[in-house]
């Protein structure tokens, strides 16, 4: 699978103000240090809880954020220094499905205006090859014609949610960014949601970066999974790999913690102490040492790197030191080298 | 009509019995039946669960039992509520506040939104006791730091001067249970009390609720749409939908043999942590949960159902016992 997406290094710090009259400054680190990668046709789920930087990520890779460093490259190239117009142009291959179906459509707006507003934005289309496909986008989200002049509070949060996919995948973009797509939708009509995205998915050739703080829901949705602490990745998996044998003691505790729905299990449950710490001062050394249950020594004081525990199983932990350190820019170098060599081998 | 199914008060450890309680609110479209009839019993120290999804009328359910409703438009069309033998319903104003906050009591969703954000922390959970103990203001703060200690608050002594925005959310539900389970009471009402947690806070907070429903033996009715929850915490549960209940049972026994469809979807349709998917997709239950203000004549979930018989469109099935404390609400279960 060819990446359409890669991420490298990404940083995010907001700046807040502090102190008496505002005086100090300091830096909330949103995102520190992100790399990943997403193929073709793939899906990677990010997880973690509140104040991790898991939509920061998101919104950082569409640029409705401007992040502060790093290299975001979509199918090559990278969009973190494109000028406006290339950005806007691109923009079409890359949506967005925010968590709230009722604060992010215009309530004065039919579905078919909702819907077909990214086509005026985007696409010279002729009305009538415009309403056609506005007609076809509903219909494969499982909407009626007859629902093209409602308005959304006509519609439940499920039906709700459906207009929002149809408005992010009328241009047919290559990536989707869910930004807790489902989070917001009652159980019984999750499935539905979920379904449908996975279904879209396969008959789209769409890839999608799921952002959720729901472990069950990513576990379903993904193919690979991110999880985040304080603004990094802290294990980056195949899904099964990082839901049968997770190697981070974050990941262990988490994955503990959620509740399963089988009175009969009973189960060795890792309590994590406390908050997460504020990602003003992030704790020096390990983020995560302050609530670990295997935090050692060195965990106080140095950061750990990112190591490939396994092949494509990458782990920020001491405990994974004796394994190599995994460069972000690896890959890509390495496929470069690769494309330089056929390129060779054909002159 | 069913009344007759509990073996009823006469049962020494019954502790809140609910019979045939119909919450209803005059609405601009018409009578919202939110709470249609349910029966239900809670022992001394069990916890029941009741879940549901938005609008099945849980919440309004738990703030009936406290009469903490707006009236109007709510009313109570019929039922009672015995707590300790003495009806809630039928009580007055002066001997609700006895019980509310002292022998009942209840935590929220939000415990940004339930604690007073211009007071301390302290101040608030002092005045649970210098209102149901008419203890001393010095005497009711040191109470108060004691409380906060129980409940796993690090440095209480400086946490009772801090007001609620200088707390996490999971520190705020901490002080939440703290004032609810000042007094001890012998029921507490949880509505959807880890829902707006952190995976990792919402284990603390469950965890730390049942630690001290063991230690003061307190009974708890735990609201909840998330099943994971109910099969952690629950010992019975009742499986509501648009005001009524459609399936109670022990907990193991509901999800070893779920009869309802709906149960039986709903269980099908949540994705597991625990277990992976490469088989297929997620069960859907089609639709969506009707409004209250326009519901089905027979059976609510009879438009959604994949069972559905001509009977169910008519007539609504009673809740009927099929084996010891196992009950549905289905044409299909136990009415043959």
């Amino acid at each position: 699978m060819p990446e359409l997406l890669e991420v490298r290094r990404l940083v995010k710090h907001f700046p807040v103000r502090r102190g008496l009259l505002g005086r100090r400054s300091a830096k909330v680190h949103a995102v520190d240090d992100v790399s990943f990668s997403l193929a073709e046709n793939e899906t990677l789920g990010l997880v973690g809880e509140s104040g991790c930087g898991k939509s920061t990520t998101g919104f950082s890779i569409l640029r409705l954020i401007e992040p502060t460093g790093g290299e975001v490259r979509f199918q090559g190239e990278n969009i973190l220094t494109l000028a406006p117009e290339p950005l806007r142009r691109l923009r079409r291959k890359m949506q967005i499905v925010f968590q709230d179906p009722f604060g992010s459509l215009n309530p004065r707006m039919t579905v078919e205006r909702v819907v077909e507003e990214p086509l005026l934005n985007h696409e010279a289309l002729s009305g009538a090859a415009r309403r056609a496909r506005v007609k076809e986008t509903l219909e494969m989200v499982g909407l009626l014609p007859e629902h093209l002049t409602r308005f959304p509070h006509e519609f439940s949060g499920g039906q709700r949610q459906r207009v929002c996919v149809a408005r992010a995948l009328v241009l047919r973009p290559k990536l989707v960014v869910g930004d807790e797509p489902v989070s917001a939708l009652d159980v019984s009509v999750r499935a539905q949601v979920l379904n449908l995205l996975v279904e879209l998915q396969r008959r789209l050739n769409l890839s999608y970066l799921f952002i959720s703080h729901d472990l069950a829901v990513i576990r379903y949705v993904s193919h690979r999974v991110g999880v985040m602490y304080l603004g990094q990745i802290v294990e980056l998996a195949d899904v099964k790999a990082i839901y049968a044998r997770p190697l981070h003691p974050y990941t262990r505790a988490l994955l503990s913690a959620v509740p399963v729905p089988d009175p009969r299990r009973s189960r060795q449950r890792i309590l994590i102490k406390g908050d997460v710490p504020s990602p003003i001062d992030p704790p020096p050394g390990c983020r995560f040492h302050p609530r670990c249950p295997e935090v050692m020594p060195v965990c106080r004081e140095q950061a750990p790197l990112t190591r490939a525990a396994e092949p494509n199983h990458l782990v920020r932990c001491h405990l994974y030191d004796h394994h190599d350190v995994w460069d972000p820019s690896f890959q890509a170098s390495a496929s470069d080298a690769l494309n330089r060599s056929t390129q060779g081998g054909s002159a | 009509m069913t009344c007759a199914i509990h073996s009823g008060n006469d049962n020494p450890l019954t502790l809140l019995q609910i019979d045939n309680l119909k919450t209803f609110f005059h609405s601009r479209r018409g009578l919202a039946k939110a709470v249609d009839g349910v029966s239900l019993q809670v022992d001394e120290g069990e916890v029941v669960g009741i879940v549901g999804e938005s609008g099945c009328g849980k919440s309004v359910l738990a703030l009936s039992i406290l009469k903490l409703l707006p009236m109007p438009p709510a009313f109570f069309e019929d039922g009672r509520i015995l707590f300790m033998g003495q009806d809630l319903l039928a009580s007055s104003r002066e001997a609700l506040m006895g019980i509310r906050g002292n022998r009942i009591s209840m935590i929220f969703q939000e415990p940004m939104t339930a604690l007073n954000p211009v007071f301390t922390v302290g101040n608030q959970l002092a005045e649970v006791f210098r209102v149901h103990r008419g203890l001393e203001r010095t005497e009711a703060l040191r109470k108060a730091v004691d409380m906060l200690a129980r409940v796993g608050v690090p440095a209480p002594e400086r946490r009772v001067k801090e007001y609620p925005y200088q707390l996490s959310g999971g520190m705020r539900q901490r002080v939440m249970i703290a004032m609810a389970l000042a007094c001890r009471p012998a029921l507490l009402l949880a509505d959807e009390p880890t829902t707006a947690l952190d995976v990792s806070i919402q284990a603390q907070i469950l965890e730390l609720m049942m630690e001290l429903k063991a230690e003061l033996n307190t009974a708890i009715l735990l609201i909840t749409h998330d099943l994971g929850v109910v099969a952690e915490a629950t010992r019975r549960v009742a499986v509501m939908y648009t005001g009524r209940i459609m399936e109670e049972a022990l907990t193991v026994d509901l999800f070893d043999r779920p009869l309802h469809p709906y149960t039986r979807g709903l269980m099908a349709s949540i994705p597991r942590a625990d277990a992976g998917f490469e088989s297929g997709s997620l069960n859907e239950i089609k639709g969506g949960v009707p409004s209250v203000a326009a519901l089905p004549a027979g059976c609510h979930f009879e438009p959604r159902c994949p069972e559905a018989m001509d009977i169910c469109r008519t007539r609504p099935p009673r809740l009927e016992t099929v084996d010891d404390g196992h009950r549905v609400a289905c044409w299909r279960v136990g009415h043959a």
